[in-house]
């Protein structure tokens, strides 16, 4: 499976990204700086976490408005894979591609912690290889992750399946409405979650949970 | 030609940080505020002096990148 990684001013998370991906799909992804218009040819782009342009204006505003958000936009309506992480799932929020917002966590603190995840549609390409209602171990780390979506959006996705992980067992970190953690698109190709999968693929980081994920999407790639 | 740009959050969606700001005033002693809401104040310099293009150009801006538009409303003001 081939990969790419698009890389903003403040990305910090692409690294582990980058070791995730080569871990589990034996391939190096490549990275795409944000100035970029074009993306190569991959069955997965990943716009990965950290501090783009410094959460100025809004988490992810100024990247979502970055000249390779076109071709990103062009690629997901073509149905290629794309996951964004933290900072990546707000992109993606704020370029349009997912519904909803994420808003400053409600208690107002930086969470870094691990929490519990139930993995609630495996009908997905990034869910496949989790039992349905499986609880896993993810870590997360941000200040603005408390989802946020309308009545009638949120009763749009909810009815989709578009509600791919909620937070489990009341580890609900950030005040995120229905609990919801990661949601993709309506066509499915598109994943946007807070936790961050590629910081649990290893035994040094104390667990192999996330590479449920990747796994999942490597199956359907 | 100056503009200022206003955005708010919209009615019915929670905000911790204005929420926060109301019990540090309460904390402060003022105690008949009922609610307060945070939003952001954009000053625009314009290099064009006509009005109404002026206006149009500001909406595109709102609509584009200065307020998220699932969550925040805006309003423009030209001097």
């Amino acid at each position: 499976m081939k990969t790419a990684v698009i890389v903003f001013p403040g990305s910090n998370r692409d690294r582990d990204m980058f070791h995730a991906l080569e871990l589990i799909t034996g391939t190096r992804p490549q990275s795409v700086w944000h100035t970029e218009s074009t993306l190569p040819d991959v069955d997965l782009v990943v716009v990965p976490g950290g501090f783009s342009y410094g959460d100025y204006l809004r988490s992810g505003a100024i990247a979502a408005r970055s000249p390779i958000l076109k071709d990103l936009v062009a690629k997901a309506d073509s149905g290629v894979s794309v996951l964004g992480v933290c900072n990546g799932f707000q992109i993606l929020t704020e370029a349009g591609l997912l519904p909803g917002a994420l808003m400053r966590n409600a208690d107002l603190h930086f969470v870094c912690k691990e929490v519990m995840m139930e993995t609630v549609n495996t009908a997905t390409r990034f869910s496949s290889k989790f039992v349905k209602g499986q609880v896993w171990r993810c870590p997360v780390a941000h200040h603005d992750g408390n989802y946020f979506a309308d009545e009638n959006t949120l009763k749009q996705i909810e009815d989709n399946g578009q509600v791919v992980f909620r937070y489990a067992n009341g580890t609900n970190p950030n005040g995120s409405i229905n609990d919801i953690a990661g949601i993709m698109n309506a066509k499915g190709n598109v994943l946007g979650m807070m936790p961050h999968p590629e910081n649990l693929v290893e035994p040094l980081q104390g667990g192999l949970d996330g590479r449920i994920l990747f796994e999942s999407i490597l199956n359907a790639a | 030609m100056k503009a200022r740009v206003i955005v708010t959050l919209k009615n019915g969606v929670l905000d911790p940080q204005g929420k926060a700001i109301e019990g540090a005033l309460g904390g402060l002693g003022f105690g008949d505020v009922g609610s307060v809401r945070q939003g952001k104040v954009f000053d625009v310099e314009l290099t064009g002096s006509d009005k109404a293009a002026a206006q149009a150009e500001l909406e595109q801006m709102c609509e584009k990148l200065l307020a998220n538009t699932v969550i925040e409303n805006y309003a423009i003001e030209i001097a």
